[in-house]
């Protein structure tokens, strides 16, 4: 295997360190060996080398839960609360350590305080208390705590207070296999809550994203005035990657559309609902401003554009279109999708999150083994953006390769799209906890391909 | 028509507290609840002792879950934001409020529903981490808004407005309060404005969570023979404590009173509040006193109302972390957000 020799009397001295006799003995027995390997066997049975090299020079590894915590301390957040669970556990203990490290003045005073809660339902809502009162506010769970948590997302929703909620996703449903990784909690948090609801989702597929889309999150939050989820998955969370090292977040934090009593000084009066900029986003003001027409009542039941209880009709749906403007101009603003339209491809594929690294070997493999040309339109966010229905357009048929058994974003995407083009779709899906490969890709989509041709035979 | 010029009256300015501002000022919208309800008479309770202690409104945040008691906060300081969240859960909000801004002076006004039964589990976290804020529970023993049905802190054998027979034991939120490490636990009735007033504003003075639980007739579906928490039930058995009253820590006045008369305690904000001995020889400084006199109480169906426990030594929540000065919420860019430098430091060690 052309292993250096000096590296591996180097990890015997390691290994039996202090046993001067055990060393001498295993050296021996690793020259016979070597001996034995050089005289006897054909070099060409082994396929392996291992050889010194560089290539990793510069990469880092880290988690994707670590990879987070250090996007959200990057981000300024200032309150982190929490329930311990499997697999995003790590996400806030590796917050509270850099912390203590990093955003600790030389008075010995935190910028910062977290908080590990009785439960998942006062996790988030202490988050949301945080927000509201104006800090950058976050918790980190996972499905079950999601499902603890819908009474709360609900109501960040409808009263409009930023908060970020990260999502380590794990096999379900109820406890599932807590140690296998998965992407079914799709549908679960697009619409999470009673009545109408939608949310903003982050799916990054990298340790570099979860970093990036953490900063992100907090920015998007503060601007929409709503619950941004960021969903990873165990694979990504709990295990360790090898990443480029992370770009510093050097432009200025957007604390969104908050009134001081300067502000309130000029404008005289406030209204805490109204849409003054037609985007959907109304202004709010924090407890503690110091102005008499600074307050307003925050409140889960109907309410008017003064923030006044109502259940008059045309105030309860002149909000409802509001909150669904406001997540309309949301689309500009989440990350923009990564696509790729490959020369002479007449089918895509579309994959969020970790499903990525599958299918870029996938698309490799489909290349050398069948010639086959694919495009690639890795999605980074919802809602989606106008790119989605030009992709389908472009193509016969878009592959949607996910990691749960309904085809949840599938679903999601079909809703989106006209008939159409939602006839184009097609759905490969990987449900056995374990992370997707390439292989199971190329072979789902070779036999689905088939299956197509010979169908086109058929009706001919 | 002739009219005639009236001389014109002096109207005399508006009586003010001692930060300048009127008793209006501290009111907030109409109630809507049941003309009579205890919950009313706490709300004006409320707004009296702010206005008489002074206390900034736009440093207030009121906070409550959802039920009757929940719908209050509306009704006084409008010029305080306020959170109306979801049942029960206001404990939770309240905690991440002040942990977001430790300068707001937060005010919980929760029910027996609210706390008691679906808000139990967080009611008894806020305690045992001793969040600075008022907690005031308006307690009637009764749902109103799902009309009449048997709450958490009924009494067992009261009788509700159906005719059923409450045959579970009452939660007693005081001495759950205590066992909990509440310093400031206390027990008063909608119908004695006199000694609420005096204790809302010793709970103004003090550091960490000041429990009321408040006895509050449902005049709807509470308030009928056979109930416990009636207004006739309470004033009949009623048992003070103490007489109390207090002595503000901007008009301090010193007047003594004969040994083993009473007791003073002195507040956190300099403050004192001032408890006049009545039949009992009490000490609400004694934990283990304090407990006795609850159960005993309970068991002779005596309603006792006073300062049951406090105690100003203890730390609060946000003492315990240690935060900045300044409020969490608008620390600027510059203090929350590490260097690149930092960023490339946890670069190169993660190599």
């Amino acid at each position: 295997m052309e292993i250096d020799p000096a590296e591996l009397d180097t990890a015997l001295a390691k290994q039996f360190k202090g046993k001067a006799k055990a060393v001498a003995l295993n050296q021996q027995a690793l020259e016979s060996g070597r001996k034995f390997a050089q005289e006897n066997l054909d070099r060409q049975l082994v396929p392996v080398r291992c050889r010194r090299m560089n290539q990793t020079a510069g990469k880092i590894i880290i988690d994707g839960n670590s990879a987070a915590a250090l996007g959200c301390m990057f981000a300024g957040i200032t309150v982190a609360t929490w329930y311990p669970i499997t697999p995003s556990s790590s996400l806030v203990e590796t917050l509270a350590d850099y912390m203590r490290d990093y955003r600790v003045e030389a008075d010995g005073k935190a910028t910062f305080a977290i908080v590990q809660a009785e439960d998942e339902l006062a996790a988030l809502g202490m988050a949301i208390g945080a927000g509201w009162a104006g800090a950058r506010s976050m918790t980190s769970t996972a499905g079950p705590g999601i499902s603890l948590m819908n009474e709360f997302i609900g109501l960040a929703y409808y009263a409009e207070i930023p908060v970020v909620i990260f999502d380590v996703t794990r096999v379900g449903p109820s406890t599932g296999l807590p140690t296998r990784t998965q992407q079914s909690d799709i549908l679960a948090i697009v619409h999470c809550s009673h009545g109408d609801t939608k949310h903003i989702m982050l799916l990054p597929c990298s340790v570099s994203e979860c970093f990036d889309m953490a900063v992100d999150a907090f920015d998007l939050t503060e601007r929409f005035q709503t619950p941004v989820f960021v969903m990873t998955d165990l694979d990504l969370g709990m295990n360790n990657w090898m990443s480029d090292t992370f770009k510093y977040p050097t432009r200025k934090f957007d604390r969104g559309k908050v009134l001081n009593a300067e502000d309130l000084n000029k404008l005289g009066a406030f209204e805490r609902y109204r849409d003054v900029d037609g985007d959907g986003i109304p202004y709010r003001t924090l407890p503690g401003t110091d102005h008499p027409a600074a307050s307003y009542f925050t409140r889960g039941s109907g309410h008017n554009e003064k923030a006044l209880y109502s259940e008059k009709p045309e105030d309860y749906k002149n909000n409802m279109d509001r909150l669904a403007r406001k997540y309309d101009t949301s689309r500009e603003y989440v990350p923009q999708p990564e696509v790729q339209y490959t020369k002479d491809a007449k089918i895509g594929f579309l994959a969020f999150g970790t499903t990525h690294w599958a299918v870029i070997e996938s698309l490799d493999q489909l290349q050398r083994e069948h010639s086959m040309p694919v495009s690639y339109y890795r999605l980074r966010a919802v809602p989606f953006t106008k790119h989605l229905a030009e992709f389908f357009e472009r193509h016969d048929r878009v592959y949607i390769v996910e990691q749960n058994r309904d085809g949840q974003m599938a679903s999601l995407i079909k809703l989106e799209l006209s008939s159409v083009l939602g006839g184009k779709m097609r759905s490969i899906r990987h449900y056995s906890g374990l992370p997707i490969d390439a292989r199971f890709v190329t072979d789902a989509i070779t036999a689905a391909e088939s299956a197509e041709a010979a169908g086109k035979g058929a009706k001919k | 028509m002739s009219t005639i010029m009236q001389p014109p009256t002096s109207t005399p300015p508006p009586k003010v507290n001692r930060i300048g501002l009127s008793l209006a000022q501290y009111k907030g919208a109409d109630s809507t609840l049941c003309a009579g309800c205890g919950h009313d008479a706490i709300t004006a309770a409320i707004i009296k002792a702010f206005y008489e202690y002074g206390v900034e409104p736009h440093q207030v945040a009121k906070l409550s879950g959802i039920g009757c008691s929940s719908k209050t906060p509306a009704y006084f300081l409008g010029q305080s934001h306020g959170f109306n969240g979801v049942h029960g859960r206001m404990p939770a909000i309240a905690t991440g409020v002040m942990l977001a801004n430790q300068h707001l002076l937060a005010v919980g006004v929760s029910g027996d529903g609210d706390t008691a039964s679906i808000g139990m589990g967080q009611f008894v976290h806020l305690l045992r981490r001793n969040i600075p804020m008022m907690y005031i529970v308006e307690n009637n023993g009764v749902y109103g808004l799902t009309k009449g049905q048997f709450s958490a802190t009924a009494d067992f054998g009261s009788k509700a407005k159906s005719g059923y027979v409450n045959d579970l034991p009452a939660i007693d939120i005081c001495a759950l309060a205590i066992e909990l490490g509440c310093n400031f636990v206390c027990r008063s009735f909608a119908g004695d404005p006199k000694q609420l007033n005096a204790l809302i504003k010793a709970a103004l003075g003090h550091k960490g969570t000041t429990l009321f639980d408040v006895i509050s007739p449902c005049v709807t579906f509470n308030n009928h023979e056979g109930s416990t928490k009636s207004y006739k039930y309470a004033k009949d058995h009623e048992e003070l404590l103490h007489e109390i009253s207090y002595v503000p820590f901007f008009e301090q006045i010193n007047v003594d009173y004969k040994e083993g008369e009473g007791k003073d305690v002195e507040l956190h904000d300099g403050s004192r509040i001032r408890l006049r001995k009545t039949t009992h020889d009490y000490d609400p400084t004694n934990k283990a006193q304090a407990l006795n006199m609850l159960r005993s109480c309970q068991e002779s169906n005596e309603f006792l109302t006073g300062l049951i426990y406090i105690n100003e030594e203890k730390p609060d929540f946000l003492t315990q972390l240690r935060m900045v000065d300044a409020p969490l919420a608008t620390l600027p860019q510059e203090s929350t957000q590490p260097s690149e430098a930092d960023l490339k430091a946890i670069m190169a060690e993660l190599m």
